[in-house]
């Protein structure tokens, strides 16, 4: 075809090629004078990726014919931008199973520790951060990613701001994770709980993250509803408060730029405290606000019932997020930390019961009327028991702050048993439900097998109960005998007959992990059948097969 | 119309103005962070006075980044609370003064094993040796992986003085001596009766000198690491720590 008039490169594609281009450079700087060679590596993983972004762009740019700017509208309906949403839904799935994966495989290393097998990089210590920052970031922060720029559309009925942009977000926070994951097992890794990556990975998350949150503010800004809905506040709360936990939490300076290794600035009980604060919060932020816009948009729209109080929902959001970021304390019980800060944080925690409480309130009463199709639809089923498990876990989370029970609780498994209640029953739960809701709104087609759902929903929840029962037995169990004292006033058991004791329960826990990621299979396979159903793949083979 | 109406209409404003949503947001989860943390810097009671706190010799340095680079931090805590098992457990109750050096804190958040806090000193070099190439030879129930390679693989500590320089600019107090010398003084700390050892020791009281990995050929990883660990809460003598002195 000729063209009619020359083809200009937008100001977006050029400026973020050269910024590539800049980068790809730099790192191959870095890779050739890095101090260690994991580093090297690491540097040349950016510069790939880098030269791959400009190529990309370039593909894109000589497979265009005209201008590169979307419609906003065709026909008067908003031109939905759902490329970069089905990425992120397919990378969530995908990111899911690997690290429930691993979780598992840590079960079992502490049920067997010969399974480490003296190899350094799948050591207990490097691959639990795998496996945190796999199904919280990798899997939880591609759920967010994906429903907010969904819902974000639909509610605002507006397509996404910027052109490369969406698909920058989603791209390069997964390019974050490989980058942090390999980075574990390598060793690189700051020692901040659930915030591990060194600096130069926090810098890349730190563009990526101001980029989403411009896309997300911008396409609000371009609403053509006058309100802004009520799931929207909780993503905007979540991508805002991460940003500044994040900031607050990585600030450090690396011993070079040629270095992997950086020393945060803060140190001792401060560095505690603002690892708490962020550490709480991360669960307060990313793993609730965010979820609970999930909660708001994907439980109403499935039970096609209104939300059922839109006060509630104004008490429940403000209330939730100042209650929520003076709950970190509660990790530093009994600690070095000045007993004023552990008593705040313990009151702030308990206090908090209340608007957590009023949100579970909120989302499974919107289900009055339509109760009956719990009957019949297994996804709205796993919603709602995932708002269930959340009222759960935000009950027992409060009295696990209070310090009587803490210097139980503290340092044991019952804290490992609470986190999973609330990560696989809450998020893991309404993720999967609203994955389940995604897929065939995405591709338009129905749902490959709902008869799988109720197997996938009833394999992970017993597997989630076996779970947390037995770490709540080998907590509770290892609190009582670090302090029984014999009649003669001497400490009983030895540190050793404690780990010794919880064997069998490590087991236990292992054997609910696997129930989950069976569970997890089962969606993984369900997905895959209704995007590719039969017909069309065999199609697909018989054409490959031709050509 | 009553005050409540009014109000639920007020909060119509921030549902139709994004940025002022965003600055609600802002103001509203900022309180709490700044209530809890910012007076931690400046109330003189958060960090009691304790004699014999120093910050980490050259080699205890890099061999605490060994423990933090295989996650150890993930099942030992180093943070001996206030409570009578624990004490009696582990030893006297963790101060903040202990860990003021600390970039990053090593309190950690589980007991898989135990703490380790005051672990210094306590086992000999050799028992650290083969706990940590095969845990259950020494303790047969434990569920510890095992770390040869930190016993094949020769510690890199070219650049510990950059290290050490960057902790100055974050507050520790590292001298110009303590820098210049960082590189003979690691040397000098895993060599057994270096001749060194004394001016070592003068920059850093209490420091041990030894091999410590039991190869005195090489130093490698495990001498740094177990150089850590054998000073881990040894720095402050609590037979002259005056608690009451520190009443917060």
């Amino acid at each position: 075809m000729v063209q009619s008039h020359t083809k200009y490169m937008t100001m977006g594609e050029g400026g973020s090629a050269a910024a590539f281009a800049g980068l790809a450079i730099l790192s191959i700087v870095i890779a050739a004078k890095a101090y260690t060679p994991e580093y090297a590596f690491h540097a040349y993983l950016f510069a790939a990726a880098s030269v791959a972004a400009i190529l990309a762009i370039l593909n894109r740019f000589f497979e265009r014919i005209d201008e590169p700017v979307p419609l906003l509208t065709i026909d008067g309906k908003p031109n939905y931008n759902m490329g970069p949403v089905k990425l992120g839904t397919l990378l969530a799935v995908f990111w899911g199973i690997a690290g429930f994966a691993v979780g598992l495989w840590l079960a079992l290393e502490l049920a067997f520790p010969a399974l480490n097998f003296d190899l350094s990089f799948i050591s207990f210590g490097r691959l639990r951060p795998l496996h945190t920052s796999a199904v919280i970031f990798a899997f939880g922060g591609n759920v967010l990613i994906a429903t907010s720029f969904y819902v974000v559309q639909r509610t605002c009925r507006a397509r996404l701001v910027g052109d490369l942009a969406p698909w920058f977000v989603v791209l390069g926070f997964n390019f974050f994770i490989v980058i942090a994951g390999t980075g574990y097992l390598l060793g690189i890794t700051q020692s901040k709980e659930y915030a591990e990556p060194e600096w130069y990975s926090d810098l890349w998350l730190t563009v990526v993250w101001v980029v989403y949150l411009l896309v997300y503010l911008g396409t609000i800004m371009r609403r053509t509803e006058p309100h802004i809905y009520v799931a929207n506040w909780f993503y905007l709360a979540f991508i805002l408060t991460i940003a500044v936990l994040h900031l607050g939490n990585n600030a450090a300076v690396p011993v070079s730029l040629f270095s992997p290794k950086s020393y945060v600035v803060w140190s001792g009980v401060q560095d505690a405290m603002v690892q708490w604060w962020y550490g709480h919060n991360a669960v307060g932020f990313f793993l609730t606000a965010g979820f609970l816009g999930i909660m708001y948009y994907f439980i109403p729209k499935r039970a096609e019932r209104p939300i059922y109080s839109y006060r509630l929902s104004i008490i429940h959001f403000w209330s939730l997020i100042f209650l929520y970021i003076w709950a970190g304390p509660h990790h530093l019980h009994y600690t070095a930390l000045p007993d004023w800060t552990q008593t705040l944080g313990m009151t702030f925690s308990v206090m908090l019961w209340m608007p957590s409480w009023g949100g579970m309130i909120n989302g499974l009463m919107t289900l009055s009327g339509a109760w009956d199709k719990l009957r019949t639809d297994p996804v709205l089923r796993m919603m709602v028991l995932s708002v269930a498990f959340y009222g759960m876990a935000t009950f027992e989370g409060p009295v696990m702050s209070v310090k009587e029970v803490n210097s139980l609780s503290h340092y044991t498994d019952w804290t490992i048993g609470h986190v999973h209640s609330g990560a696989l029953g809450w998020v893991g739960f309404v993720s999967f439900g609203a994955i389940y809701c995604l897929v065939p709104w995405l591709w338009n087609r129905p749902l490959y097998s709902l008869k799988l759902v109720g197997w996938h929903f009833w394999i992970a929840t017993v597997g989630i109960v076996v779970y947390i029962t037995s770490m709540w037995v080998s907590g509770i169990l290892q609190g009582l005998m670090w302090r029984a004292y014999t009649n003669l006033g001497f400490l009983e058991y030895s540190f050793i007959e404690t780990v010794e004791a919880m064997h069998p329960f490590y087991v236990i826990r292992a054997i609910g992990g696997l129930l989950f990621l069976v569970g997890a299979l089962i969606m993984a396979f369900n997905v895959w059948r209704t995007i590719l159903p039969r017909k069309e793949l065999a199609t697909a083979i018989g054409l490959a097969a031709a050509e | 119309m009553s005050i409540n109406t009014s109000l639920w209409q007020r909060h119509g404003l921030l549902e139709r103005n994004s940025i002022l949503l965003l600055i609600g947001i802002l103001i509203v989860i900022a309180i709490g962070g700044l209530v809890e943390v910012v007076p931690l810097f400046y109330l003189r009671s958060t960090i009691e006075t304790a004699e014999g706190v120093r910050p980490y010799t050259p080699l205890e340095l890099a061999g605490r980044n060994i423990y933090v680079r295989e996650g150890c931090y993930l099942c030992h805590s180093q943070m001996i609370r206030a409570l009578r098992d624990e004490v009696e457990r582990y030893g006297h109750y963790s101060l903040a003064a202990e860990s003021m050096y600390d970039h990053p804190f090593q309190w950690g958040s589980k007991r898989t094993g135990p703490d380790l806090a005051r672990v210094g000193g306590k086992y000999s070099d050799d028992w650290h040796r083969d706990h940590l190439l095969d845990p259950r030879s020494v303790v047969p129930g434990s569920v510890m992986p095992g770390y040869p390679w930190l016993f094949s693989t020769d510690l890199d500590f070219s650049h510990i003085a950059e290290d050490m320089k960057v902790q100055a600019l974050l507050g520790v107090p590292y001298s110009e001596e303590m820098l210049a010398d960082a590189l003979a003084d690691a040397r000098t700390q895993a060599t057994t009766d270096a001749p060194g050892g004394a001016a070592l020791m003068r920059r850093y009281p209490k420091a041990q000198v030894r091999s410590f990995g039991g190869n005195a050929s090489r130093i490698t990883e495990a001498d740094a690491l177990i150089a850590y660990l054998q000073m881990l809460g040894t720095l402050v003598d609590f037979k002259l720590y005056n608690d009451k002195a520190n009443v917060r």
